[in-house]
């Protein structure tokens, strides 16, 4: 999910803010699907009692998700499917392989599914010579420009029209050689590909968005349709599913899919809903195989404050509001879940070392908490990671750690904080150490980590009076 | 609501007792117009914010307890800075947890439902919207993340503007739209937070505003960093700054 070399996310957010075309693209698209969200959320007047319901039924299925887990493997099992479990990625790409190759297939149809975007199923079946055709019309620009998601939902996002005709000229036998760039034309070519695709594939894979315990029932929720087909017209169906995808009823699920679209794609209501009870005679796949992920997700489980990301329903609202995703886009976190979600839940189900920049790649304004449907608060697991990371390095590194420029100063502060002496002594020393780099009452360029800050701001000079100075002068 | 308070402890926060005093100053001079005694207890220091939401929560227990020892007593305790105020307000009971203090939590439980934002306590509690100030300038107004999704001070920050005599007062696009400060990320992010900063400041050059104004002077320290640095000509002025203002000043 993500690599030790990636790049720290400055690093990585340095070559996306330089990308015009990118920022552009970005900028547009999640300003519309803004506009359009606030104004869906805004027609429904009990919107904060749903997100209060999202948020409590997911906090009771985690605290009992083990028979809730066990409930659905029940039901699936009487329906007819068959359940597996995988505690990682690993596990899971080798049980979907089995399933594949038992049936001598070496071509599969895929639904969009973030799950094995997590655990890289393609590349793992790919070294099995199994080839999976994403079908979801973002996920094949993606696999056909040999590109990365960049988005939960919209995974092509930081493509705009002309690129993806451009790319669809280019690698596809069915693009018609005056191939415009209007949509209508662009998803009619991917519709002559997938159509054939559809109607020869003999297994199809996909995700799950919720299964309810109770009936062994799992759903997809999606816009295209093309799920559906990867669901309904393969043989054999296997679903992919995170542990913490489950809720106990039919009316849980009624809370989600009131939440889901309006975040995710600002409908009132999805185009496509696929929910299946295991297998049925004569109508839709012959065999069913749901495969049940850990991959991290009791790693999450088991974290007081970080437990509330396992709420996530993956709608995407926290990135389309997040400023900082809005000009960075999401290969900049170098992992399957970029923005908000993605900086706290990357770093829970991965271990820290990867991705120990992601906790800081925010700037804590809250606008991902005030939209989450199911009120996850990300600004406040963000600040709990930072504080875990910070303890994880002082373990590691032991007093090399607390030597480090950024350590040190914050000690050395603390300490200044905690006497009135010392405190005021600083505010002296400040006034007096800064005239080397004050013109004009600015300063203009500061040294070391600070640098940053001056690279386009200037920082006004210290005053030569303080508040407390000036108040003790009056009385 | 209790009753209006007739007398305020003042939270400056370390950073406008250092940098900005003048807002400072601007609080005292307002509320005593208004006929609200200002005590300002020599003992504070900072909040501890920093501290907290860059990792370091161990160094920030004994801030915590420091404020809870210099405000304890007092009724009412106000701050100009509405990021400072919501880590008292969101932070400080996570903190006392973390301490393990039982005592720190109850003095921390105590003290938080006290503890007001300027615009909190002159609207909610002194019950006024018109100050008496004067200020003939365009200006525009940047609600603060803090201040609008931690502490939902709404539109009393607006309210208190739109009353001031004189003003023109212009509505700022986007105006919910992060600054990009966000503490230490400023640094640590400065190519993000530099992104995020020069398009806050395309808002506010269309608006034609001379003066931009928000109740945090962080943010305005950013946003006014890189007005400066572009010559652009329109200057960051604290809210409270322009309550203070009379049509008996020099320099209105």
């Amino acid at each position: 999910m993500i690599d030790a070399g990636t790049p720290s996310f400055p690093e990585a957010a340095r070559t996306a803010l330089a990308d015009a075309q990118l920022r552009h693209n970005l900028g547009h698209a999640t300003q519309t699907i803004r506009a359009k969200r606030a104004a869906v959320v805004a027609e429904v007047p009990d919107w904060q009692e749903l997100r209060e319901a999202g948020r409590a039924v997911k906090e009771r299925v985690l605290r009992h998700l083990d028979q809730h887990l066990i409930g659905l493997e029940e039901s699936v099992t009487r329906a007819g499917g068959i359940v597996h479990w995988a505690r990682d990625g690993e596990e899971c790409n080798r049980i979907v392989g089995d399933i594949i190759a038992g049936h001598g297939v070496d071509e599969v149809v895929k639904a969009k599914s973030l799950t094995t975007e997590e655990t890289r199923l393609n590349e793992a079946l790919a070294e099995r010579g199994i080839r999976a055709w994403e079908t979801d019309l973002a996920q094949l620009i993606i696999q056909l420009g040999d590109d990365m998601p960049s988005h939960i939902l919209v995974p092509a996002i930081h493509k705009n029209r002309e690129q993806i005709r451009a790319l669809f000229a280019r690698t596809l036998s069915e693009a018609s050689p005056d191939l415009t760039d209007d949509p209508r034309e662009l998803a009619e070519t991917a519709r002559r590909h997938l159509r054939k695709l559809f109607l020869g594939a003999r297994v199809g894979i996909s995700g799950v968005n919720f299964a309810v315990a109770d009936t062994g029932t799992v759903s997809v929720v999606e816009s295209e349709g093309n799920g559906r087909m990867c669901t309904t017209l393969p043989e054999v169906l296997i679903s992919v599913m995170g542990i913490e995808k489950v809720v106990p009823t039919w009316e849980d699920l009624e809370v989600y899919l009131q939440l889901l679209p309006r975040s995710s794609t600002a409908e009132r209501m999805n185009p496509y809903t696929s929910l299946w009870t295991g297998v049925t005679d004569g109508d839709g796949p012959r065999e069913f195989h749901l495969v049940l992920i850990d991959n991290g997700r009791t790693h999450v489980l088991a974290d007081e404050i970080g437990r509330q990301a396992l709420n996530c329903i993956r709608c995407s609202a926290c990135l389309n509001v997040c400023p900082v995703y809005e000009r960075t886009g999401g290969h900049a976190y170098g992992s399957t879940y970029p923005g908000p979600i993605g900086a706290i839940l990357t770093p829970m189900l991965t271990g820290m070392t990867a991705a120990k920049s992601l906790p800081y790649a925010s700037s804590l304004c809250g606008a991902c908490y005030e939209v989450c449907p199911v009120k996850i608060n990300i600004p406040e697991v963000l600040v709990h990671l930072r504080h875990e990371e910070v303890k994880a390095s002082t373990r590691a590194r032991g007093v090399r750690e607390r030597l480090s420029p950024e350590h040190a100063a914050m000690r050395a502060m603390a300490r200044v904080f905690a006497s009135r002496r010392l405190y005021e002594a600083a505010q002296r020393a400040g006034r007096l150490a800064q005239w080397p780099l004050v013109r004009d009452g600015k300063i203009r360029r500061l040294p070391g980590p600070l640098r940053g800050w001056t690279a386009a701001r200037d920082l006004p000079a210290v005053p030569s009076q303080s508040f407390r100075d000036w108040w003790r002068d009056r009385s | 609501m209790s009753t209006s308070p007739s007398r305020v402890a003042l939270f400056i926060t370390c950073f406008n007792d250092t940098m900005f005093p003048q807002t400072g100053r601007a609080v005292v001079t307002l509320l005593e117009r208004l006929g609200v005694a200002v005590d300002f207890p020599l003992e504070q220091t900072c909040c501890g914010q920093m501290h907290f939401n860059t990792g370091y929560a161990d160094e920030t227990i004994p801030l915590v307890r420091r404020f809870v020892d210099v405000f304890g007593d007092a009724e009412t305790v106000v701050s100009p800075s509405a990021s400072c105020v919501s880590m008292v307000r969101e932070a400080y009971g996570r903190v006392a947890q973390l301490s393990g203090d039982a005592g720190l939590a109850r003095g921390v439980e105590s003290l938080v439902p006290r503890v007001l934002e300027l615009s909190e306590l002159l609207v909610d509690r002194l019950g006024v919207e018109d100050v008496g100030a004067y200020f003939p300038r365009r200006v525009t107004y940047h609600p603060t993340c803090h201040g609008l999704r931690m502490l939902h001070v709404g539109d009393r920050p607006l309210r208190l503007l739109r009353a001031v005599h004189g003003i023109d007062l212009v509505e700022l696009p986007e105006a919910t739209q992060c600054c990009g400060f966000g503490g230490t990320f400023a640094v640590k992010n400065a190519d993000t937070s530099i992104a995020m900063v020069s398009d806050k400041v395309r808002t506010i050059l269309d608006t034609g505003a001379e003066v931009c104004a928000a109740a945090d002077n962080s943010c305005l320290m950013h946003i006014g960093g890189a007005l400066s640095r572009q010559r652009a000509g329109v200057r960051t002025m604290h809210l409270a700054e322009i309550l203070a203002r009379t049509k008996e000043d020099s320099e209105p």
